[in-house]
């Protein structure tokens, strides 16, 4: 019988230019993907791709609500770009996030009648520290005992959502918040200053950008970034050039969480403005596939977050205008997974057509 | 009349540019012990790759039974009768004994009768099994059985076994010479692949000596003692040895005393009580076959591995065995390990970013944790050119280079650091006779710089060559040291052999 299926063949070496495609291709499949769904569903394809993907940003308003979106999503992806490239899978940025929240957010509600130049520094330190904690414990436990740290980081997750519910509804409950589960407003020295007036987008940008900066110049110029990607290329060769495997797990991990625990902070203390229970729509969990779109490099992950944020916005847009369910959204953020991790298998292997 | 089972003929096989099998050819006589003897790549995997069908000859026949052996696949072979126990067991960790005998098999059969059989195989010959054990938990003889009852499920008549002894203790081995023994008794016959002398003339009737892809010699076992196989094995490969002791020094400054370690893990080797001594400007040489202990005895000594039971390892008056790798080289102490990918360069990575992987106290590769890459850069290109590395610059990626070239940048790289003691594992594994040859001058021109350098090597030409002092590893024990010039290639060979009264 003749086969005329192709066959998929391994590269002689890695190829360095797909490398750089793969995130164009998953975002093209993506869209392709995308239209075919609309159309089932009855619209055209692209007055719905306008809608999802144009209009949100026609506008200044639309464009600060992008950079909005997208400042947690590249900070968070830029810490989980420190535990990927070291090979160690954190999946649970969003708890750190949660964590970083609660720790930043219970200093402002604490001095909730007091301002201060201090208070919104001590509140992102705040948030920094909660995050690392919360990282700190998967490492230790891998560390020590050995566990997986996907299944122990997911697992804080809820633990740390959970402690956010208690919280809200228990001893940080605003006395005056009719039993809303919600807290005290933080004071107004409290908040993230806005950069622009009238639109949302505060100073959780500026230092998104400071911070991607500053992983930048770690992972090209230091020693510290270099430990990370050889330990995650070959844990031998690490060890035998006597870098501390252990040192840079727990390191890792606590970059990660303070950057997840910065944007849970720059979450409650911008928009938010106190803490209740759902601060995040998963930016947690949506930061690992802007880190991965972004191929962990620091301003591939700029461009991956605007991309992915965009998704959040087209989602509300087309349910407002088209009736669609914002579910939708999630629908694209796991079409551009699938079809990255898809086309990474180009990177070592080529597809080979029978003649 | 033809009493042959299997005969190999002219049976040549190259890969890319080492020729594995060359003219091979030999009889396997029906019901017996048949043992193909070699050192580390002497050809005998590929040879019984091909006849288990894993590989295709380039030339040659086989003939089974008579027959022309045309086979493509392990089940091919399995078809024919030919069942092969690997090196490596090949079972599902987490099921149960039952449950990988019953993946083996291909034809269809009833529970109560795979029972009835399998009783039948465990109590013939002497092969007791707990079929309700997880794999996981048994001992590496006990997965060996499983390995063993799942061939014989297939009742083959050619049983072709790889270094069976090497992962079972002295007691395991007397139980497994026990079940051979009785499928001898059955008309069946056995292929023992080894390097290890005392098994050939204990347990097998005749033997087959490779050496570097060729037959040396067939012949009974009745004829041979471990001397005689030995020199076959090994060769007589001593020419005029030109050492000069000149430049070593009577000070020795690095010293390994009792070392004792053991593994819970069938697949390492434990050391045992291991104790030389290095002097200044010395290259010592640890010879011994892959396997006797060697790779372990390697991440002692860089510190990779700093758990031992006892013993210690003092460097210039310095306890240094808790020392990891980084600060060993803060006493510049330099290593190089056997694997080049992976272990003592990222392939993944620029040769310069490769530089960074070993660093000395005077390479100044880096100031407050900042990279300085003018030091590497120039760092790069001096290994480059001294050296001799065939590379696109700087920049190259590590996977780019030939394995001769990666090996003399890696070494290039340690030399040019200036170490006081160079710690070398297999330092011209797998590369062309050029860069051999430029690697071993280099080793001989350090070590007249004053630099003391340990060789373990399985290469003997090699460790004649270079070393001044050669001692075998064999079973995790190190022989007592010889002076290069003053010792036999016999008396070696029977030390690697593990044969004890050389």
């Amino acid at each position: 019988m003749l086969n005329y299926f192709p066959s998929v063949v391994v590269r002689d070496k890695p190829s360095v230019f797909i490398n750089i495609l793969v995130p164009v291709i998953a975002v093209i499949l993506t869209l392709l993907t995308g239209s075919i769904i609309f159309y089932i569903m009855g619209f055209n394809p692209f007055f719905a791709l306008y809608t999802f993907f144009i209009s949100p940003i026609s506008n200044a308003y639309g464009i600060s609500e992008l950079l909005l979106k997208a400042t947690p999503l590249a900070l968070i992806a830029i810490g989980l770009a420190f535990c990927f490239k070291n090979n160690i899978y954190n999946i649970g940025a969003e708890g750190q996030l949660t964590m970083g929240a609660i720790f930043g957010g219970g200093i402002g509600i604490y001095f909730y009648d007091v301002n201060g130049f201090w208070l919104l520094p001590l509140m992102i330190i705040g948030g920094a520290i909660g995050g690392a904690l919360w990282g700190l414990i998967p490492a230790f436990l891998k560390i020590k005992f050995n566990t997986n740290e996907i299944l122990t980081s997911l697992m804080l997750v809820y633990i740390a959502l959970l402690i956010l519910d208690y919280l809200v509804v228990g001893p940080w409950k605003d006395p005056n918040g009719y039993s809303f589960p919600k807290t005290r407003s933080f004071s107004e020295s409290g908040r993230m200053p806005l950069l622009f007036q009238g639109l949302r987008v505060h100073l959780g940008l500026i230092i998104t950008l400071v911070l991607i900066f500053i992983s930048w110049f770690v992972f090209s110029k230091t020693m510290f970034g270099f430990q990370l990607k050889v330990s995650g290329y070959s844990p031998i060769a690490a060890r035998y050039a006597g870098f501390s495997q252990n040192a840079l797990i727990y390191s890792a991990f606590a970059i990660c969480g303070a950057c997840a625990g910065i944007a849970g902070l720059g979450e409650v203390s911008g928009p938010i403005g106190l803490l209740y229970r759902d601060i995040s729509p998963n930016y947690g969990f949506t930061a690992i596939i802007v880190a991965f779109l972004g191929r962990l490099h620091p301003f591939g992950i700029i461009l991956a977050a605007l991309v992915i944020a965009l998704t959040y916005l087209g989602a509300e847009d087309a349910q407002l205008f088209m009736q669609i369910p914002a579910a939708v959204g999630f629908v694209f953020q796991g079409l551009v997974l699938f079809y990255l991790l898809g086309a990474e298998l180009l990177i070592n292997y080529k597809i080979v057509f029978k003649k | 009349m033809n009493d042959s089972i299997v005969e190999i003929k002219k049976i040549t096989k190259k890969f890319s540019k080492v020729i594995a099998n060359k003219n091979v050819s030999f009889n396997i006589r029906k019901n017996s012990v048949h043992a193909l003897l070699g050192e580390n790549g002497a050809g005998k995997s590929t040879l019984v790759k091909i006849l288990y069908g894993l590989l295709k000859p380039d030339s040659g026949t086989i003939l089974y039974n008579n027959d022309l052996l045309n086979i493509t696949s392990p089940s091919d072979a399995k078809k024919k009768g030919i069942g092969m126990v690997f090196q490596h067991f090949s079972l599902f960790e987490s099921l149960t004994v039952r449950e990988n005998l019953i993946l083996g098999i291909d034809e269809k059969i009833s529970y109560s009768n795979l029972n009835k059989k399998l009783n039948d195989i465990s109590s013939r010959y002497e092969l007791p099994l707990d079929l309700d054990a997880p794999i996981v938990t048994l001992s590496a003889g006990e997965k060996q059985r499983v390995e063993i009852v799942r061939i014989l499920l297939q009742d083959p008549q050619l049983l072709i076994m790889d270094e069976p002894t090497s992962v079972l203790t002295p007691q395991e081995v007397i139980n497994l010479f026990k079940t051979l023994n009785a499928l001898i008794k059955e008309g069946r016959t056995i292929l023992y692949i080894t390097h290890k002398l005392e098994e050939v003339i204990n347990l097998c009737d005749e033997v087959t000596i490779m050496r570097n892809g060729e037959v040396i010699d067939t012949c009974l076992i009745e004829n041979q003692t471990a001397e005689s196989l030995a020199t076959k094995m090994l060769g007589e490969k001593l020419g005029e040895i030109k050492t000069d002791y000149s430049h070593v020094s009577d000070n020795i400054n690095f010293e390994v005393l009792n070392l004792s370690t053991t593994y819970n893990d069938p697949f390492f080797t434990d050391l045992k009580n291991i104790q030389f001594d290095v002097k200044e400007g010395e290259i010592y040489g640890i010879a011994g076959v892959a396997g006797n202990g060697q790779s372990e005895l390697m991440d002692i000594l860089t510190g990779e591995n700093t758990i031992i039971d006892s013993g210690s390892i003092i460097f210039n008056k310095i306890n240094i065995e808790r020392f990891n790798p980084k600060k060993r080289r803060d006493l510049s102490i330099a290593f190089v390990p056997e694997n080049r990918l992976g272990h003592s360069a990222v392939p993944e990575l620029t040769l310069s970013e490769n530089i960074l992987l070993s660093q000395f106290p005077n390479n100044n590769f880096i100031s407050n944790g900042i990279i300085n890459h003018q030091n590497i850069e120039s760092h790069v290109n001096k290994v480059i050119s001294e050296f001799n590395v065939v590379a696109s610059g700087s920049e190259a990626l590590a996977s780019s280079l030939s394995g001769g070239n990666l090996q003399k940048f890696v070494i290039g790289r340690e030399i040019l650091s200036h170490p006081k003691l160079l710690i070398i594992s297999h330092p011209t594994w797998g590369i062309d006779a050029g860069a051999e040859f430029a690697i071993r001058e280099s080793l001989i021109n350090l070590s007249k710089q004053g630099t003391s350098i340990i060789v373990l090597s399985q290469d003997l030409d090699e460790l004649f060559e270079i070393t001044h002092r050669i001692a075998v590893i064999f079973n995790g024990s190190l022989s007592n040291s010889y002076r290069t010039k003053d010792v036999n290639i016999e008396k070696i060979g029977l030390l690697m052999g593990g044969h004890k009264n050389a």
